[in-house]
């Protein structure tokens, strides 16, 4: 049985002019141990789909429909508290802003060892001892130092360390990381991921890796799903996904990924832009600018099929043939 | 942190001479203090003997300094209408001052923090609006206003608390208290509130605006994906983050409270430092008022500089001698 299970999910949001529904009918699941990439432009459904999955969506933001099940049981019901206790102990979760996800008041040892307590029940000496120990596990060097410094001592990189060791210090089995790198320093980007892969990986935990950028997902994730407009495009093994994509949208993102070698002229780039949550296109969200779109792209929803080794939502594979 | 110390002692210190200098001015500028002391039908070389005699006719600046030295001794000179030590007088009417300040403090924190607490972690409920819209009835009435209106609730039509007066108080050595005795108590309970509504709202209406503030922060985000107890997250993460705002307003506030006590002492007819000042004026009763500037002052520049040192404490980012942070880089 696979760790997590979405199924149908449905992330809606009332407004005045009517429900939108920023994340429509998505399914995939994560195996123990693996580490899903999702991908997607800006507003793609991508965070939203995170946040409802450790039960964080800003209201008035809310599970429209559909289950969340880790380990077989259903996570989606639970009552605030006992969602709660769910959260970092099973599930941690990293956001995008290392320099503003820790508390600046608080030392970063006081940080960690609420973390560790308020899940695992230990005397404040061993949590101590414990969250020394995670500050070293992220490679933070002088650790029995830096534990009782506050966050504005640590830079950027040093802070999504610490953000990382927090995620962790309760030994959940999944971690939903939104865009760990994006606000550091690219240079500082691909240790912070390559230290993800590492502690993951040793404490077999899953990840799902919520990011914009390609080059990420093709170094860390097993297999990567592609949202657009709230649905899911694509989801299958990474190289395969990368190298030969079975969406359209896919191949577009792809494409459009500047490569070394002789300058275009033009940078490739899809026509159109993503629509907005309030006008999307019947039928397949993608048909305005699907190069391939046949005429029923326009009235008929695509579900998400095998193709290949993975799954895609897209009528070319339906066995719809003009 | 030594450094700083000395360094806003100092500040405060020119403050304070800075004032003096004022206090020191109203003798020269409100009548020629012989005036004062002779008689009405006194000769012009009696007049010049008084003035000598004080050595009044001394340059201004060694008269200045000799006003300084004797102000930082705790002399104020004698009171024109009692004829008695303006040092004996403020040392007879601070306590009741004191005390109602304190009191008034107290409240104003006591209930304007858990009050703006709940409002911002429940801002739709049906009480916290009621509690907001009786925060504005509070911030913009003035204060002599509620005052006469709480003495026309309580006192003349529920006649259960005093309208005037401080009842009745013990000798503690150097401190008469109202703390003691019933009556004392009882008579606290209208001025120490009135004084208090203003900060009281507007101490609500702060915590209030920071919490909401600081619940959206990225921080508090975080604390509940690390599964946090609400508590927690709330009473620890996230009110710690709203006290810098409310230690400042509140300091500021807390001279306010000493200066506003001079109206609710007047309504109350409460014997503090305020109607003995208000007195001073009427009777143009210089040496009283000089010494009430230099002391409220005083007690402004301590407040101040008392906040000074509390963001110190709860801000570990203010601490400027700490050894910064090496790390460069991941």
């Amino acid at each position: 049985m696979a760790l997590l299970e979405v199924e149908n999910l449905k992330v809606e949001f009332p407004t005045r002019k009517g429900v939108l529904t920023a994340v429509d009918n998505v399914s995939f699941s994560v195996e123990q141990g693996e580490i899903l990439g999702v991908v997607g432009e800006s507003g793609a459904g991508k965070s939203m789909t995170g946040a409802a999955v450790i039960g964080l969506l800003e209201p008035p933001g809310r599970i429209g429909g559909g289950q969340i099940r880790l380990d077989g049981k259903r996570i989606d019901n639970l009552s605030p508290d006992e969602m709660r206790k769910v959260r970092g102990r099973h599930i941690g979760a990293i956001f995008q802003d290392p320099l503003t996800s820790l508390n600046p008041l608080f030392t970063v040892g006081k940080q960690l060892i609420e973390t560790i307590r308020t899940h695992l029940p230990m005397p404040a000496a061993e949590a101590r001892k414990r969250a020394i120990e995670w500050l070293a596990e992220v490679g933070i060097p002088a650790p029995d130092r830096r534990i009782d410094q506050y966050p504005h001592q640590f830079s950027g990189g040093m802070r999504q360390r610490v953000v990382i060791a927090l995620a962790l210090c309760a030994e959940p089995r999944l971690i939903i990381a939104d865009e760990p790198t994006t606000a550091l320093d690219v240079s500082v980007q691909a240790q912070i991921i390559a230290l993800l892969k590492r502690v993951c990986r040793e404490r077999n935990a899953a990840a799902i890796l919520v990011t914009h950028d390609m080059g990420v997902i093709a170094e860390t994730a097993d297999r990567v799903a592609v949202m657009y407009a709230g649905r899911l495009a694509e989801i299958g093994p990474v190289a395969r996904v990368l190298q030969k994509p079975s969406h359209p949208y896919t191949a577009g993102l792809m494409g459009s990924i500047p490569r070394i070698g002789p300058r275009p002229d033009r940078l490739v780039q899809i026509e159109g832009s993503m629509p907005r949550l309030t006008d999307i296109p019947k039928g397949c969200a993608f048909n305005p600018r699907c190069p391939k779109a046949i005429a029923e792209c326009h009235h008929l929803r695509p579900e998400l099929r095998p193709v290949a080794d993975g799954a895609a939502a897209c009528l070319l594979y339906e066995g719809v043939t003009q | 942190m030594l450094v700083f110390l000395v360094r806003r002692l100092l500040q405060a210190v020119m403050v304070m001479l800075a004032v003096a200098f004022i206090a020191f001015l109203m003798f020269r500028y409100l009548g020629d203090p012989v005036n004062n002391i002779v008689s009405q039908d006194a000769t012009q070389e009696q007049r010049e003997e008084v003035r000598k005699r004080l050595r009044l006719d001394d340059p201004l600046i060694l008269q200045y300094g000799r006003f300084v030295v004797n102000a930082a001794q705790g002399d104020f000179g004698v009171s024109y209408r009692n004829s008695r030590p303006v040092s004996a007088l403020l040392a007879e009417r601070f306590p009741a001052t004191a005390e109602l300040v304190l009191v008034a403090a107290i409240l104003s924190l006591a209930l304007g923090i858990p009050l703006g607490i709940y409002t911002a972690l429940k801002p739709r409920g049906v009480l916290s609006q009621g509690l907001q819209i009786l925060s504005l009835v509070g911030i913009s009435l003035p204060t002599f206003v509620t005052g006469i209106l709480l003495i026309l609730v309580f006192s003349v039509w529920l006649g259960w608390l005093p309208s005037f007066g401080r009842g009745d108080v013990i000798d503690i050595g150097w401190w008469w208290t109202g703390f003691l005795t019933a009556t004392g108590l009882k008579a606290l309970i209208l001025p120490s509130f009135m004084l208090c509504l203003f900060q009281l709202t507007l101490i609500m209406r702060l915590v209030r605006a920071e919490m909401l503030e600081v619940l959206r922060a990225d921080y508090i985000k975080f604390a509940r994906a690390r599964g946090l107890r609400n508590r927690t997250i709330h009473f620890r993460h996230a009110l710690k983050n709203t006290l810098i705002p409310v230690v400042t307003i509140f300091g500021l506030q807390l001279g306010g409270l000493i200066a506003f006590a001079i109206i609710t002492e007047t309504v109350f007819q409460w014997p503090g430092m305020g109607a003995l000042f208000i007195q001073a004026v009427n009777f143009t009763d210089v040496p009283v008022m000089a010494a009430y500037l230099v002391m409220v002052s005083l007690l402004f520049v301590i407040i101040n500089t008392s906040v000074d040192l509390l963001y110190n404490v709860i801000d570990p980012r203010l601490r400027t001698d700490q050894t910064r942070a090496t790390g460069r880089g991941a």
